[in-house]
């Protein structure tokens, strides 16, 4: 087990190099001077040039490239913002917290309305309530982030004034933003947690539960959504990622300080090392919430765990394979 | 001769599907004595196991229910239970062995937990006591107690076989259904399973409704046999009677289409034609498209039960001599 998650952790490396390559490669090819754009429409052409130097940007691609892979390995450093002048590690990691809080929040409220709102579709198929939260589930993907997030500044702040319509300084200030992410996250999780309880509950085990003579309360709870679990920790994990990269609509709309706006102002500023440094840093945390979906599969799973086991004993002994394949 | 435990009333069940009303169990009725082995003999689709569904109450509501007739358990009816009291009852004093066990086991929870599960439910016992239990069960059907932790994929067929089985029979159960419980095993498992049910049955005195197609099977434990065709019990009686004098031309060819050691046989006969359609039962006898002896009468109505000497009955007009005809 643990070999695996050092196997996956190195293999993320990859992955990683991967992302800053294709994200280098587009800031280089994109329109725009930094030097300029630093300096402003009035600057004298021969200070233009000089800052192009001081930056670096007239050296070859692969030359910029392998200095800021360099950068990042031998100082952990990120460059440093072209407008602010701080290092971008630094401007991040002030906005990431807030970023942070959001997906935690809209996760929270997502999966505690979609999970219990899905089991009870799935139990209840075709009752009142199944349709009615399929409709709304509908209505909850359908909705565009932006729109939804206008309609709900609309009737709480602006009709019923009772909540603040922008900003981020305090719990009151987080629901209607979190409300907005967390909406059609929740009806992603309820339609999945209800088609993946609805495959399990025809199975021949909930049967078996049945005919121990369970109250269909266990048998749901115990028996069913341990195995209907995989589809939703997925669906949880995809969101959560996602919120985690900024949502960058709704970041914008509340004027929230996070990780989704930093990124849309510096691609506007052309702000490569902070654009880059971002983009590197979604990819990370893109791939350890992968890596604990993958890893929470073992816990929901114990097939999935023997299989794990047995990938990490297959190197060990390869002349055994009778063994692994038994496991399997 | 001992008291009736489980008996069955005039039960008809079915199915609302979107084909149609399939009518999947018609008018069936049966005792089982206590201790006693009464074996369900019977094609695919005749209805065997949306019997042993009724009695347990776990008919897919929707799209199937019981739409009348009695079970009843000693003196307590089941089709009267409320859910409630079919809790307290399942698993308790009626348990089941299903037709798949690759499939009959959560795969996310270990075999041991799934025992000891039941009981905990029934035995107001604590954890380690039901754990106890569980491994002695284990054991019990030939399994050591030492992989009480592991997982069904870790087990063969047969194993998770008698981890069923280990389950059925954890409460001291009054009635066990073994819903083929050998048809998904090979040969040579079946026959240890079979043993397995039979030897445990002798300790325990549970009555057993065995539900198979195998009529080696049914010979080799049962006491009495009842033979199912098309939702209907169209013979009935002891294990010698039916063996010796199978009398309703369904149990005959029946009989016909299995290999005999003794005959010299160059082609085994089987019985022409397939089942009827169960959304679209006739008034007639349902074996009468394929009966070889097959009269005008037995496509008009449907034939009484007959009784024949002893406890046999058959459910045929040929048997209806001296009966009025109308």
């Amino acid at each position: 087990m643990y070999r695996y998650i050092i196997k996956r952790i190195l293999m993320m490396i990859p992955v990683l190099l991967g992302v800053t390559f294709v994200i280098f490669s587009m800031m280089y090819i994109s329109e725009g001077d930094p030097a300029r754009m630093i300096l402003g429409e009035g600057a004298q052409e021969s200070e233009v040039e000089a800052l192009r130097e001081e930056l670096g940007l007239n050296d070859p691609f692969l030359t910029r490239y392998v200095n800021y892979i360099k950068g990042i390995v031998t100082k952990g450093d990120l460059g440093t913002s072209y407008v602010t002048g701080r290092s971008v590690s630094e401007e991040i990691f002030d906005r990431w917290p807030t970023t942070m809080l959001l997906a935690v929040l809209s996760v929270l409220l997502a999966t505690a309305i979609g999970i219990p709102a899905g089991i009870i579709s799935a139990t209840k198929q075709y009752s009142i309530f199944d349709n009615l939260a399929m409709v709304l589930a509908l209505v909850g993907v359908s909705m565009p982030n932006f729109w939804q997030g206008l309609v709900l500044i609309l009737v709480f702040s602006v009709y019923l004034n009772i909540l603040p319509p922008s900003g981020f300084y305090g719990p009151i200030y987080w629901i209607l933003p979190a409300v907005t992410i967390g909406t059609s996250t929740a009806a992603t999780i309820t339609r999945m947690t209800r088609s993946s309880m609805l495959d399990v509950i025809h199975q021949d085990y909930i049967r078996t539960a049945r005919a121990k003579g369970l109250s269909e309360r266990v048998t749901i709870t115990r028996h069913a959504l341990k195995n209907a679990l995989i589809p939703i920790i997925t669906t949880v994990g995809l969101q959560f990622g996602r919120g985690l990269g900024g949502a960058i609509l709704t970041e914008s709309i509340f004027s929230i300080p996070g990780l989704g706006k930093l990124m849309v102002d510096s691609i506007k500023a052309r702000n490569y090392p902070v654009v880059q440094g971002g983009v590197l840093f979604i990819a990370i945390a893109f791939s350890i919430i992968n890596l604990v979906v993958d890893i929470l599969y073992a816990f929901a799973d114990p097939r999935i765990k023997s299989q794990y086991q047995s990938q990490s004993r297959k190197k060990k002994r390869s002349t055994t394979q009778e063994k692994a394949g038994e496991a399997a | 001769m001992e008291e009736v435990l489980l008996n069955i009333q005039d039960l008809y069940t079915e199915y609302n599907t979107d084909h149609g009303l399939v009518q999947a169990v018609n008018g069936i009725s049966l005792k089982i004595r206590k201790g006693e082995t009464l074996g369900l003999v019977g094609e695919t689709g005749a209805g065997k196991t949306t019997t042993a569904l009724s009695i347990l109450r776990l008919i897919p509501d929707p799209p199937g229910r019981i739409r009348s007739g009695k079970i009843f358990l000693g003196d307590q009816e089941l089709t009267a239970c409320t859910e409630k009291e079919m809790q307290k009852i399942r698993g308790n004093r009626i348990s089941m062995i299903f037709q798949d066990p690759m499939t009959a086991l959560n795969p996310v929870l270990s075999v041991g937990d799934q025992i000891a599960e039941v009981v905990r439910l029934h035995e107001k016992c604590s954890r380690a006591q039901a754990q106890e239990r569980g491994c002695q069960l284990l054991e019990l059907v030939g399994i050591p107690a030492n992989r009480y932790k592991e997982f069904p994929h870790q087990f063969s067929g047969g194993m998770k076989q008698r981890v069923v089985i280990a389950i059925a029979l954890a409460c001291t159960p009054e009635l066990l259904i073994a819903d083929e419980p050998t048809t998904a095993l090979d040969v040579t498992i079946q026959a240890q399973v079979l043993e397995l049910i039979a030897s445990l049955q002798e300790k325990t005195k549970t009555a057993v409704l065995l539900i198979t197609h195998d009529l080696g099977v049914v010979a080799e434990v049962c006491c009495q046999v009842a033979i199912m065709y098309a939702g209907e019990i169209v013979e009935y009686g002891s294990t010698e009677e039916i063996y010796h004098n199978p009398s309703h031309p369904y149990t005959i060819g029946l009989f016909r289409s299995i290999p005999s050691v003794d005959r010299k046989v160059h082609r085994l006969q089987p019985i022409a034609g397939l089942m009827p359609d169960p959304t679209a039962l006739g008034d007639g006898c349902p074996f009468a498209p394929r009966c070889p002896k097959c009269t005008p009468r037995c496509q008009e109505k449907r034939p009484p039960i007959m009784q024949l000497e002893g406890e046999h009955q058959v459910k045929c007009w040929l048997f209806a001599e001296g009966e009025e005809e109308s």
